[in-house]
């Protein structure tokens, strides 16, 4: 089962690899890991997705989370009614011949072009997860060369913030 | 005032009245050592980092205060390394000072340069790396804080050469402002009702005492419990000495070398209350076979440490501090008899198996028993010794055989397992409680792992006694050897030249010798008796095995009770 937490902490130096190196360590799955500053000056918010097996594994990504003297808070929003987006830039192949056949896919998308030349150009797309799988799928065909995702970001609906859940 | 970097550490210290440290000196904490030689801060010069550590951790076990060790950068911090490891899985409290290359150097591979906090990471309850001298105080503060608050343990803090030469005007914070940092101590009482509950009801239960009682002080109140109760005790090898090792209620220790009553009890108990415990592999073997029957009550400072092994069924998060006196009070109110605690079947039983099947030996008349030794300095100190030991079966043989009867009485690297920990930790000990006996059960392959620390007990003249269980292997390993491996004893025999008597005796530590069963009580009552530091080196046969044994991966009532002779 896949979740995902919600991970305020001081914006200290070493942050990051401790928490990385925790999970890591005690052996747990990280599926993506997304760090950036918040409305905070000295509050980073970490957006990790685990994959673990029930809810006590879970209970322990928490719990050992938490010893880490740095981590201010955790919430758990998997079951919180949240938008999820990731970031993708995708480089693509592009000739003469396919290029307008990309441009409808990427318009199918609601994808943006942010970059041609003769022989590539590079997709940026935001959205779910999902979709951005789905596009990069699609292209395949064309020929990817390179893909650059941050990994999931996700907020809550509603009025009540992460730190306070 | 303006202070250097070095003399604010010193001041530091005191503040959070350290009345010792351990240390060696090195290029990076030069001026850290003068700064020392100025204030005339107590310091003990082990032989090694390693000694340094172990040293302030048994200072630490022994005392319940926070231990402290200096070294200086790269070499001198990674042989904390180990110490450290040692100190973290067993909560101990302690700060490790170590020197860092100067700030321009840092992330250069400059000469010494390790980067510790690094290193250390995943063996440390929290690390850091001082470049700025302003942050100097608030670390120092916060460091001490979060080594003994909450789930005590080991914290770093790797000082830049050039923060002990800069200075500062020296205030040190009142408080700290730790964020995240919750170190919690009291908990839901409602969890406590339903533990009463449970307690009630239960037809078979048993109590399973482990190391959080030892590092929170709570053994009074431990058993407070047991004696309202009367419910069967078994104990983790951290958990010993918080209940007498002969009450009537105390079953043994518990898993791999556990005694059979408290193994059978603990797979045929109705309700299994585990207090400051972590369910190790030693204990359980496979957890799934682990108390099959019963119910589990978890109580815990670390919430992380529920649910981690063992699924409980209820658990009580919250300092034992706080948890066992409000326990008593409610076992207290409900004024039941100890028969309607534990039923009277049940504890007739447990006695059964306690009797039926005492701890055994498998040697044949004639040799010493490394049993007898440890008894027989059970008996000549009364249980009142402080009882250091190194790892391997004279570790095992003494949590089976001597009587412990005190908290903090046992100092032993459990979790880790580390050789060479005990010289070291009898060290830290004694120098903090110089009036107890301080004896050290070692064997002959642990002794030589940090063997050169005889020279800072010669030195400083303190009386540990240490008794040398020489068997000439490696008798663990050995032992696995016999059991598991065809008898096939691959690098694990000592036998050779080294002479422990003379090794003893040139670093200025008396040396006594038993090869006779007949000598040993005289050579032992004498040891004990002589002032100063003494080194027994007592020979016993190679072929005892620790037992019971429970086979690793076996069920705790599959116990092999006697043994076979190899
Ligand atoms: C630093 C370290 N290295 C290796 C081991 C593995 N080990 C566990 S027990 C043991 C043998 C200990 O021998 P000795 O000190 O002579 O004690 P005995 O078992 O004979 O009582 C070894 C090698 C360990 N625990 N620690």
């Amino acid at each position: 089962m896949k979740y995902i937490l919600a991970v305020l902490v001081e914006n200290r130096p070493g942050v990051l690899t401790h928490i990385s190196g925790l999970i890591s360590r005690r052996a747990f799955n990280i599926e993506s890991i997304a760090a950036g500053p918040t409305e905070e000056v000295d509050t980073t918010r970490i957006t990790i997705g685990v994959e673990v097996e029930d809810e006590f594994e879970l209970e322990q990504v928490v719990n050992q989370l938490s010893k880490l003297v740095n981590v201010i808070k955790i919430a758990n929003i998997t079951y919180v009614d949240s938008i999820q987006r990731e970031l993708a830039l995708i480089k693509v192949r592009a000739n003469k011949a396919n290029r307008s056949d990309l441009v409808d896919v990427v318009e199918i998308f609601r994808a943006k072009i942010v970059d041609v030349n003769r022989e590539t150009l590079v997709v940026e797309l935001s959205g779910e997860e999902s979709k951005i799988d789905a596009l990069c799928e699609v292209l395949t065909d064309f020929g990817i060369l390179e893909i650059v995702r941050t990994g999931r970001i996700a907020i809550s609906r509603g009025p009540v913030p992460a730190k306070d859940m | 005032m303006k202070m250097l970097g070095a003399e604010v550490v010193i001041e530091c210290l005191k503040a959070e009245e350290v009345d010792i440290v351990f240390g060696y000196p090195g290029g990076a904490v030069l001026t850290l050592y003068d700064a020392l030689f100025k204030t005339d801060f107590p310091h003990i010069l082990t032989r090694h980092e390693q000694g340094a550590v172990h040293a302030a951790d048994g200072y630490a076990r022994a005392t319940g205060k926070t231990g402290v060790c200096f070294a200086t950068s790269g070499p001198g911090g990674t042989n904390l390394v180990t110490g450290i490891a040692t100190a973290y899985m067993d909560s101990i409290p302690l700060v490790a000072i170590t020197g860092q290359v100067g700030v321009s150097l840092i992330g250069k591979d400059s000469f010494q340069e390790a980067d510790i906090c690094g290193i250390t990471t995943p063996i440390t309850k929290h690390n850091y790396l001082v470049k700025k001298i302003q942050d100097l105080p608030g670390v120092m503060k916060e460091a001490f804080y979060i080594a003994r608050t909450g789930r005590p343990g080991p914290v770093l803090i790797d000082i830049s050469k050039d923060v002990f030469n800069d200075t500062l005007d020296f205030v040190y914070p009142e408080t700290v402002c730790l964020r995240g940092y919750r170190s919690l101590f009291a908990g839901d009482s409602n969890q406590i009702d339903l533990v009463i509950e449970s307690l009630e009801k239960a037809e078979k239960p048993v109590i399973f005492v482990g190391g959080g009682v030892n590092i929170s002080g709570t053994s009074e109140e431990m058993r407070k419990v047991i004696n309202l109760t009367g419910i069967p005790v078994i104990a983790s090898l951290m958990g010993l000495g918080c209940i007498p090792s002969d009450a009537p209620e105390h079953l043994g220790m518990v898993g791999m070398h556990g005694t059979y009553a408290a193994n059978m009890a603990t797979m045929d108990c109705d309700l299994l209350m585990g207090i400051g415990v972590r369910f190790d592999d030693r204990v359980t073997s496979l957890v799934q076979n682990f108390a099959p029957k019963a119910t589990i009550i978890h109580f815990d400072i670390d919430p992380a440490e529920v649910n981690k092994n063992v699924r409980a069924d209820l658990k009580v998060i919250g300092d034992l501090r706080w948890s066992l006196p409000l326990l008593c009070e409610k076992i207290a109110e409900r004024s039941l008899t100890k028969k309607q605690w534990a039923k009277a079947e049940w504890v007739d039983l447990v006695q059964e198996w306690k009797r039926e099947k005492p701890l055994a030996s498998s040697l044949p008349a004639g040799g010493i028993r490394p049993q007898t030794v440890i008894e027989k300095v059970s008996e000549l100190t009364q249980g009142e010794a402080i009882i250091v030991t190194d790892v391997g079966q004279h570790q095992m043989w003494t949590a089976q055989s001597y009587n412990f009867n005190t908290q903090r009485s046992f100092l032993t690297s459990g979790g880790l397992g580390t050789m060479g920990y005990g010289l070291p930790a009898a060290i830290g000990a004694q120098i903090t409680l110089p009036e107890k006996d301080v004896v050290l059960f070692t064997g002959d392959g642990s002794i030589m792992m940090n063997c050169q620390e005889l020279a800072t007990l010669a030195d400083n003249g303190l009386p540990v006694k240490i008794i040398v269980m020489n068997n000439q292997v490696l008798g663990m390993v050995n032992q696995w050897q016999r059991m598991f491996y065809g008898k096939r004893y691959s690098h694990s025999s000592t036998k050779g030249c080294t002479d422990f008597v003379k090794l003893a005796e040139a670093m200025g530590v008396a040396g006594l010798r038993v090869t006779k069963s007949e000598e040993l009580n005289i050579v032992l009552e004498k040891a004990l008796k002589m002032e100063g530091p003494v080194l027994v080196d007592v020979l016993l046969p190679e072929t005892e095995d620790v037992l019971p044994m429970v086979a690793p991966g076996g069920r705790l009532d599959q116990m092999v009770l006697r043994g076979i002779i190899g």
